[in-house]
C-alpha cells in the first residue's frame, strides 16, 4: 500500500488516505472467536486431567514408542522407494511377463486396504507355519518359525511397504517417462548398456519428478504407522493404546500420542522444505553422492 | 572382430540392398552405399525418405530387417557362429556402438550435466577411464571445439550452436572409427550454423571417417568427398558432390536440387 504522497508535475505533494478493510477484520475476529471457544472448551475441560498429560508426555514407553515409530516409517519408506523404482522398471520392461506382473502388483496393493495387509502379514503364520529358504535338490538350506519372524514390527514394516511401493511405482515411471527419449538414444548412441541408461542417466533426471513427493509419502508414512497397532508393534500408538487400556485415561494419552505425531510431522515437513528447495533449482545435486559429478569434479559439489 | 573366413574390409560401411519397415511402413527399400575409411559421405533427400532411419541403422539404433549392413567389419546386430548369424545381445550392441560417435539434430546433451561432464560422461560409464583422466581428456576435446570456457554450464546455459559443439566433443571422446551426423545444423538459427561445420570441416580435414546428413549443400560440396541422393528409401544416385550438383542424372534430384538451391541462390546473387 502506497504510503508516499503524490506529487504532480507542479511539485504539488497530496497524501494518500489510508484503506481500511473492515471485512478482513471482522472475519478475523469471528473466526478468533470460534477457535478461542474451541480450545477453552478442550483445555478447561473438567474431565481432562492435563496433570496426566504431562505426566505421560516423556513416558519410558511413550518414548520407546516414538523411536519404534520413527524406525517403521524409516524402514517403511525406504523399502517402499527401492521396491518402488524396482517395479517401475519391471511395468516399462518390455518383457510382457514382467510389465504383467509389476501391473498386477500395483493393483492388488492398492486395490486392498492397508489394515488387512497389516493383519495379512502378522498372521501369515497361519498359512505358512515355518518359512524355509532351502537351494534346491539339496538338504542345505535355513528354516524359521514364522511366528517369530512376523512379529508386529517386521509385519508393519512389510505391510506398509509393499503397500507404499505400489504407489510409488506410479510415481516413478510417471518420472522415467517424462524424461526425453533423445536423452535415451544419446545414452545408447555411447554404448551404454540399457541398464546403464536407466542407472546414470534416466533416473537421475527422473528425479527431479520422483523427489518431491517422497517427503509427502514420508509424512503420511509417520502417520499411518499408527494402524501398526492393530497387529501391536510396540509403536507410539499401540504403547499409547496399551497404557490407556490400563489406566483409562484415553483422551489424555490421545493428546500425548497427537503431541508427538505432530512434533514428528513438524520436523519432517522442514526437512522436507529443504530437500525440495534443493532439487528445485539444482534438479540432481543429490545423486552426486555416487554419481559422476562427485568424482569429476570434486571441488564443484562441495 | 573377424569371423573365420571373412576378408577385413576398407569400407567402413558396405549397405547392400538394406530394407527396414516400421511395421506396415516400409520406410527402406534396398538401400545401397559404401563409405570407405577416411571419406566424409554426405546424404541428401526430401523429409521422409528414410536418411535418419538409415543412419541409425548404421549404429544398430533401429534393426535391419533385410539385405545386408557390413559396419567396422560386423553385420549389424549378427555375429556369424557355426554357419548362423546369431542376434547380437544389448551387451553386443553397447559394445558395437562404443566406436561409432552419433551427433543428433536436436544434440541430446545430458540435461543433468555440465558441458564437461556430457564429454567425460562415455570415457567414465563406458570405457572406465578414471576420473582424473577422463576430466583432462574431456577438456582437451572442449577446447578443440572451442568451449572451454563454458565447461561448467548446463546444456540450457548454453546456445544450440554451443551445445551441438558439445555433443560433437561428447561423440569424439570416445575415439570412434566413424562419425555419423543427422541434420546437425537444423535445429540452428541460421548465425549459429557456421561455427557446428566449421568443426565438421576440421574434422574432415583430419581424416575422420563421417557420414552427414545435410541440407547445407554448400558444406557438401567443400567438404563432402561423395553426395548420395536418397528418396523413398532408395539411393537414387551418388556421385563426385560438385558433379552431382552440376549435373544430376535424374529427374527426381534435378527437382529436389532445384527447390533447396534456388531460394539460396537468389539470395546470394541479390
Ligand atoms: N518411430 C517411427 N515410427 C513409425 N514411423 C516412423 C518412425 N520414425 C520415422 N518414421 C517414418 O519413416 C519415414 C522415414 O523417416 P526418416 O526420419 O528416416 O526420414 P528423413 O529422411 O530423416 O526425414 P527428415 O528429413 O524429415 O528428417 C517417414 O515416413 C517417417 O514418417
Ligand atoms: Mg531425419
Amino acid at each position: 500500500m502506497r504510503t508516499e504522497p503524490i506529487t504532480d508535475a507542479s511539485g504539488r505533494q497530496t497524501p494518500v488516505a489510508r484503506t481500511w478493510h473492515w471485512g478482513r477484520w471482522l472475519a478475523a475476529a469471528v473466526a478468533l472467536a470460534v477457535a478461542a471457544r474451541l480450545a477453552y472448551l478442550i483445555v478447561a475441560n473438567p474431565n481432562l486431567d492435563w496433570g496426566k498429560v504431562a505426566e505421560y508426555v516423556f513416558h519410558e514407553r511413550i518414548l520407546s514408542g516414538v523411536w519404534v515409530t520413527i524406525e517403521i516409517s524409516v524402514l517403511a519408506t525406504a523399502l517402499g522407494l527401492i521396491l518402488g523404482v524396482l517395479v517401475a522398471i519391471m511395468r516399462l520392461a518390455h518383457n510382457p511377463v514382467l510389465s504383467g506382473l509389476a501391473t498386477f502388483y500395483i493393483w492388488f496393493f492398492r486395490g486392498t486396504p492397508v489394515l488387512v495387509q497389516l493383519i495379512f502379514w502378522y498372521n501369515l503364520a497361519f498359512l505358512f507355519p515355518e518359512m524355509v529358504l532351502k537351494v534346491p535338490f539339496t538338504m542345505i538350506g535355513v528354516k524359521w518359525d514364522t511366528n517369530q519372524v512376523m512379529t508386529g514390527f517386521t509385519s508393519a514394516m512389510l505391510g506398509l511397504g509393499l503397500n507404499l511401493a505400489a504407489y510409488f511405482a506410479e510415481t516413478v515411471r510417471a518420472g522415467i517417462q517424462a524424461v526425453d527419449n533423445g536423452q535415451t538414444e544419446a545414452a545408447y548412441a555411447l554404448g551404454m548398456t540399457p541398464a546403464k541408461r536407466m542407472r546414470v542417466i534416466v533416473l537421475p533426471q527422473a528425479l527431479r519428478i520422483i523427489i518431491p513427493p517422497t517427503g509427502n509419502e514420508f509424512i503420511s508414512m509417520l502417520k499411518t504407522t499408527s494402524l501398526v497397532y492393530v497387529v501391536a508393534g510396540h509403536d507410539l500408538m499401540t504403547n499409547a493404546s496399551q497404557i490407556y487400556k490400563a489406566n483409562n485415561r484415553i483422551m489424555e494419552l490421545l493428546i500425548v500420542a497427537s503431541l508427538w505425531y505432530m512434533l514428528m510431522t513438524a520436523v519432517a515437513t522442514f526437512l522436507q522444505g529443504r530437500l525440495e528447495r534443493r532439487f528445485g533449482s539444482e534438479a540432481v545435486r543429490l545423486v552426486r553422492g555416487g554419481g559422476l559429478a562427485a568424482r569429476i569434479l570434486p571441488k564443484a559439489a562441495a | 572382430m573377424n569371423a573365420p573366413g571373412e576378408q577385413p574390409d576398407k569400407q567402413v560401411v558396405r549397405a547392400s540392398g538394406v530394407r527396414m519397415s516400421y511395421g506396415e511402413v516400409q520406410v527402406l527399400n534396398g538401400v545401397d552405399l559404401t563409405v570407405a575409411a577416411g571419406e566424409v559421405s554426405c546424404v541428401i533427400g526430401p523429409s521422409g525418405s528414410g536418411k535418419s532411419t538409415f543412419l541409425r541403422c548404421i549404429n544398430g539404433l533401429e534393426p535391419v530387417l533385410g539385405g545386408s549392413l557390413r559396419v567396422l567389419d560386423q553385420e549389424v546386430g549378427h555375429t556369424l557362429r557355426g554357419g548362423r548369424y546369431h542376434p547380437w545381445t544389448p551387451k553386443e550392441f553397447a559394445a558395437f556402438r562404443r566406436n561409432i560417435g552419433m551427433v543428433f539434430q536436436r544434440f541430446n546433451l545430458f540435461a543433468h550435466h555440465s558441458a564437461l561432464e556430457n564429454v567425460a560422461c562415455g570415457p567414465v560409464h563406458v570405457l572406465g577411464t578414471p576420473a582424473d583422466r577422463a576430466r583432462v581428456l574431456a577438456m582437451e576435446h572442449l577446447e578443440r571445439v572451442g568451449l572451454a570456457d563454458h565447461a561448467h554450464k548446463r546444456p540450457h546455459q548454453l546456445s544450440g550452436g554451443q551445445q551441438q559443439r558439445v555433443a560433437i566433443a561428447r561423440a569424439l571422446a570416445m575415439n570412434p572409427a566413424l562419425m555419423l551426423f543427422d541434420e546437425p545444423t537444423s535445429a540452428l538459427d541460421p548465425e549459429l550454423v557456421d561455427e557446428v561445420l566449421e568443426v565438421m570441416k576440421g574434422l574432415a580435414a583430419e581424416g575422420m571417417t563421417m557420414v552427414v546428413v545435410t541440407h547445407e549443400i554448400a558444406f557438401a560440396r567443400e567438404v563432402g568427398d561423395w553426395l548420395t541422393f536418397f528418396a523413398d528409401g532408395v539411393v537414387v544416385e551418388r556421385g563426385r558432390p560438385r558433379e552431382l550438383l552440376a549435373n544430376p542424372s535424374h529427374e527426381r534430384t534435378r527437382a529436389f536440387l532445384s527447390s533447396v538451391l534456388h531460394p539460396k541462390e537468389r539470395q546470394e546473387s541479390q
